[in-house]
């Protein structure tokens, strides 16, 4: 792939360049190549502990003191974090988190807790709502400022099955109407196929990246999930050149 | 009718409230009560160097303050210490040397009772220049960092990822904490401004529903607490820091009454 033509592209939001992040000289993640462009959902997915949600935050800027280089694009950020602690000495409504980063029209507010399905809590206390619910209204806050950049940590965990499709369905209706950039982070790897453009499978490191076909082919990625996540698209056979230590580090044969 | 010197302590309490209103929710909100003790038992360092050294009263507590601040900072991240040690360590290692200094200042009259608990016959008009130009700068610059740090008060790594500068907000914080205590030592005493900010702020949290109505009650309750603390003072001949404090005190134990009746109206 000619990713030197591709850094001239005026349609990238953030770029990161063999990016890593350390904490107590543990790493957390390294070597991490990725581009998340206009209008394009790039997925991360890789098992627990395996960096999705540290390349995440590298590429929002929350991580500083990174490996490697990032580049960032824009400033209208749109984020979900896949945890949130929220301190209750706060008398907080939803009304008062969707305004929390950027003061929005009122009409703003009520059509992306719509789109969520949760116009209904508008009103109500942060504290008081569910897990789902509480997840609803973080999505909603994240594309309620119509953001260049969507970055979404598990966006629909907690979040009931029928509830889950719809997010997801809403998420590429964003995409396509915003022509926003996506980095999604999911472990539903039914999902992550079938709408998304990029995907790159975290171990770690990158252990495979590619369109979702060219993904589920990877032996890497079979490795990682099993034989039966790769049948989510097709079955293909590939000789692979690495296997992984304990770390989820490379080890040469 | 009221003494001359009562007008100003009733005006100056009055600016004093007016500040310690919102910076007291946020005082609350990111749990800083210890922090704002330590800074405040520093000022007594700052109030002895200023009568060392001829200096305006308010500018030294401020700058010690900030420094202490700045000090505390530098110790989180070189030592091992658990923060609440090293406040600890701040507060009354400070308070100690300002109270060996005045030990050295024999030349001095000093009215160490009125410095800790506040002395509504000290307040000059002077002073009140300081507390309201000094409280509307602070507001103002309030105003202007609310956003990020209101944001990053309720999540840090949200305000971090949709670019507001978390980091810098906390760190002007600070200096308006330094600030807030410097112009109102003189009306509350250094021992009990953070009962100032935090008590008014308590009671604002039992009735509010939204963090822009705990500020305005968190004010409401700062300005009744000091109008009612400095009646009962000149009526009981008590320090004026105390008699604001138990006002509020008052305030909120009535606010608790409220809690329970409105969880009584749910069920």
């Amino acid at each position: 792939m000619s990713r030197d033509k591709m850094s001239v592209n005026q349609n990238i939001l953030v770029k990161l360049k063999d990016a890593g992040f350390k904490i107590n000289g543990k790493w957390l993640v390294q070597g991490v190549s990725l581009q998340v462009e206009k209008g394009k959902i790039v997925t991360l997915i890789g098992p627990n502990g395996s960096g999705k949600s540290t390349t995440a935050k590298i590429a929002l800027g929350i991580y500083k003191k990174i490996e490697g280089a990032v580049e960032k694009f824009t400033n209208k950020v749109g984020y979900v974090p896949q945890k949130i602690s929220i301190d209750w000495t706060l008398p907080l409504r939803v009304n008062d988190f969707m305004v929390l980063t950027e003061n929005l029209r009122s009409e703003t507010i009520d059509e992306a807790l719509s789109l969520a399905g949760v116009i209904h809590l508008k009103d109500k206390n942060l504290g008081d709502l569910s897990g789902g619910e509480f997840q609803r209204v973080l999505l909603a806050r994240a594309i309620s400022k119509k953001p260049d950049l969507l970055v979404l940590d598990e966006p629909v965990q907690g979040v009931d099955f029928t509830g889950e499709i719809a997010l997801y369905k809403l998420i590429k209706k964003i995409s396509d109407e915003l022509n926003c950039g996506i980095l999604l982070i999911s472990h539903d790897l039914h999902t992550v196929m079938s709408a998304t453009d990029h995907v790159v499978c975290l171990n770690g490191h990158v252990c495979c990246s590619g369109s979702p076909t060219d993904v589920v082919k990877n032996v890497e990625y079979k490795a990682l999930f099993g034989d039966q996540a790769s049948q989510v698209l097709s079955r293909y056979e590939h000789k692979h050149d690495h296997v992984h230590t304990d770390e989820g580090k490379i080890k040469k044969n | 009718m009221f003494d001359d010197f009562f007008i100003r302590a009733l005006v100056a309490g009055i600016g004093v409230a007016l500040v310690t209103g919102p910076l007291g929710c946020f005082v609350i909100w990111r749990r800083l009560s210890y922090f704002g003790d330590t800074l405040a038992h520093s000022a007594l360092l700052g109030v002895t160097l200023a009568f060392t050294m001829q200096f305006n009263i308010a500018l030294s507590v401020f700058i010690i303050s900030s420094l202490i601040a700045l000090t505390l900072i530098q110790l989180q991240k070189r030592t091992n210490l658990p923060g609440d040690a090293l406040l600890g360590l701040l507060a009354h290692s400070s308070l100690a040397v300002g109270l060996v200094v005045i030990g050295f200042l024999t030349f001095i009259r000093f009215d160490i009772m009125g410095l800790l608990f506040g002395d509504i016959l000290a307040v000059t008009v002077n002073d009140l220049l300081i507390i309201w130009i000094g409280g509307a700068i602070i507001l103002l610059i309030l105003k202007l960092i609310w956003k990020p740090l209101f944001a990053s008060t309720v999540n840090y790594e949200l305000a971090e990822a949709e670019g507001l500068n978390p980091d810098r907000a906390k760190a002007i914080f600070t200096i308006l904490m330094a600030a807030i205590i410097a112009i109102s030592i003189k009306m509350v005493g250094l021992l009990l401004i953070t009962g100032m900010l935090i008590i008014p702020a308590a009671m604002a949290r039992n009735i509010s529903t939204s963090p822009q109505k705990m500020v305005v009650f968190s004010i409401i309750g700062g300005l009744l607490s000091v109008i009612l603390g400095l009646f009962s003072s000149l009526e009981f001949n008590t320090s004026s820091g105390p008699s604001i404090i138990t006002a509020a005190l008052l305030l909120f134990i009535i606010s608790l009454f409220k809690i329970k009746q409105t969880i009584k109206l749910k069920n």
